[in-house]
């Protein structure tokens, strides 16, 4: 980073602190982000419990208990966090990660599938031919997981097939590939969903046997193509 | 009925959208492990109204602490915030829902639970951690680490109470008026609202459980139409939901979110609000972090204190049953 861009300091409530680089979807400020965030992890602050990376915030929880008995015992932990994580915004340019390979996700776009495929093309009057087109041409960048475990923000899509969220929140299977605004995502559970759902993948992507049970993480880079509903049931009937 | 397997949380692993979990009244948690002599974050049962009926196959050390449900075995009273042996072939029922809404019943020992990513909480979205990932269903049995625990009863004793307790009280006040810290979009509430957060009493509703507590209230208004990109929601997170109602984030809750967060509950007063019932009123105050650490640090000490005194009785209790 050449300039820090703008931030603001805030509570999360008592026990945690928020770095907000302003409210925007933005790659370089989610890099950003990242950086930070990778900092953090390599070397922690004292009392830090642990970081959590979002688009353009991220945010430290904190031991209050420690911070007041053995390292602030004048300030309050808050100012004494705020103080101590301004060493970390000032990223140097080589601490910018770049694009890592993209990790190809298979994904079947039949309508069985993909029920809310009608309603985009309806949306933005195009195919649902060129809605899978379109989704399946451009790597995307995990900006975030949240919401569930394992449950991946990605973007951004092709204009052409940005799409509301649903009013209601309907149900959604595990391995649902959705759309809202100029996110894609993957459900990993079965789950109420208000994403307009295009797709499923058969892949697990939460396996809580695994030392890290989660296939993604923010920072990755991750591209989609289509397979047939045989093809699905195959990887399907492998994994399980 | 929802009774989990829940310790003091899971940290962590939030940066992959793994929630915290947790037992919704940490505060009541430790005490019931402090009683019998366990570290404060070994695994606790959390039970709810209508109760399990809880057979034990062994003697064994336990506490209850939370809510009261008018315990009893055989129909005689066991006191919550006391440390009880109770003989083996014995059932412990739960009568009535006194007060409160959520009960931690402790084992001297601790439970045989495996561990998921270091802790013993049950995530229930992710059916990991705690009693096979899922609610405690009938007939399941627990196993207990101290199995061969030698508590010296008679064999007409089915149990005994033992001659000390917690103040379980401490720090919480009946007012229902809760502590908050001023959330990072408070600012996006137009003003009549933000007098309204202050000023008027917040119900709250049947649509409440682990997750969230949805609170019903004249409706607030944000004074502007900006969406917010989802950003790192917590335990006690105060958000405006688009019809206007709030919703308060508890032990369960996302990791992330994109409704605008008004405030935070303060730590020490998520015990209290964790121990209410649907109907209930709540008031919000808003506070300093000066004022909402120190309460939190006076709580600490006062948990160490009961700790070490408990440590103190338990072993004595111990020399006075295997006399040298």
């Amino acid at each position: 980073m050449d300039q820090l861009p703008p931030y603001k300091i805030l509570p999360l409530g008592d026990t945690a602190i928020i770095v907000d680089f302003g409210n925007c979807i933005d790659k370089s400020i989610n890099k950003l982000v990242h950086a930070v965030f990778y900092r953090l992890q390599d070397k922690p602050i004292p009392g830090m419990i642990e970081a959590v990376p979002a688009y353009c915030s991220i945010t430290i929880y904190y031991d209050v208990l420690l911070i007041r008995n053995k390292l602030s015992k004048q300030t309050t932990a808050f100012e004494w966090m705020s103080d101590k994580i301004k060493e970390y915004l000032f990223v140097e340019r080589n601490e910018v990660e770049a694009d890592p390979l993209p990790i190809n996700i298979p994904v079947c776009y039949e309508k069985e599938y993909g029920p809310d495929l009608d309603f985009v093309a309806l949306k933005n009057t195009i195919s649902v031919e060129e809605i899978i087109q379109r989704h399946m041409a451009i790597a995307y960048r995990v900006y975030m997981l949240g919401f569930l475990p394992g449950f991946a923000y990605m973007g951004l899509i092709d204009e052409k097939i940005v799409s509301p969220r649903k009013q209601y929140p309907a149900p959604v299977e595990a391995g649902s590939v959705g759309i809202a605004g100029k996110q894609t995502g993957i459900y990993p559970f079965k789950s109420p969903g208000g994403w307009q759902i295009i797709g499923r993948t058969p892949l697990n992507l939460f396996d809580k046997e695994k030392t890290n049970p989660v296939l993604f993480k923010s920072g990755d880079n991750v591209k989609f193509y289509s397979i047939t509903k045989d093809e699905f049931e195959d990887i399907k009937n492998r994994n399980a | 009925m929802l009774d989990t397997i829940q310790d003091l949380g899971r940290f962590g692993y939030q940066q992959v959208g793994i929630n915290p979990t947790g037992a919704m009244d940490k505060y009541a948690a430790t005490i019931a492990n402090i009683l019998v002599g366990n570290a404060p974050g070994e695994a606790v049962i959390e039970i709810h109204f209508p109760a399990p009926a809880i057979f034990f196959e062994r003697p064994a050390m336990i506490a209850l602490s939370g809510a009261d449900f008018e315990a009893n075995i055989n129909g005689r009273p066991i006191p919550i915030n006391c440390p009880v042996i109770v003989n083996k072939n014995i059932t412990l029922q739960f009568h009535s829902l006194k007060n409160k809404s959520r009960c931690y019943l402790a084992v001297h020992g601790g439970m045989k639970i495996v561990e998921w990513l270091n802790s013993y909480s049950t995530n229930l979205k992710a059916e990991a951690g705690g009693f096979a990932g899922r609610k405690l269903l009938k007939d399941d049995i627990i196993n207990l680490n101290n199995e061969a625990g030698d508590y010296k009863l008679t064999d007409n004793e089915d149990f005994r109470i033992l001659p000390w307790k917690a103040n379980e009280d401490f720090g919480t006040d009946s007012t229902f008026e809760i502590l908050v810290v001023k959330g990072s979009e408070w600012d996006w509430l137009e003003l009549s609202s933000q007098e309204k957060f202050l000023k008027n009493p917040f119900f709250i509703s049947h649509n409440s459980d682990r997750m969230g507590y949805r609170l019903a209230s004249e409706p607030l208004h944000p004074g502007t139409t900006t969406e917010l990109v989802s950003s790192a929601v917590s335990f006690g997170t105060i958000q405006l939901l688009p019809d206007g109602q709030l919703i308060i984030l508890m032990a369960d809750h996302q990791t992330t979110g994109g409704y605008p967060r008004l405030g935070n509950i303060i730590s020490v007063h998520l015990p209290m609000l964790a121990q209410m019932n649907v109907g209930d009123k709540i008031y919000f105050k808003f506070t300093d972090h000066q004022t909402a650490e120190n309460l939190l640090l006076n709580r600490h000490q006062h948990l160490m204190q009961l700790e070490i005194a408990c440590k103190l009785r338990l072993e004595n209790y111990r020399h006075e049953m295997s006399p040298d």
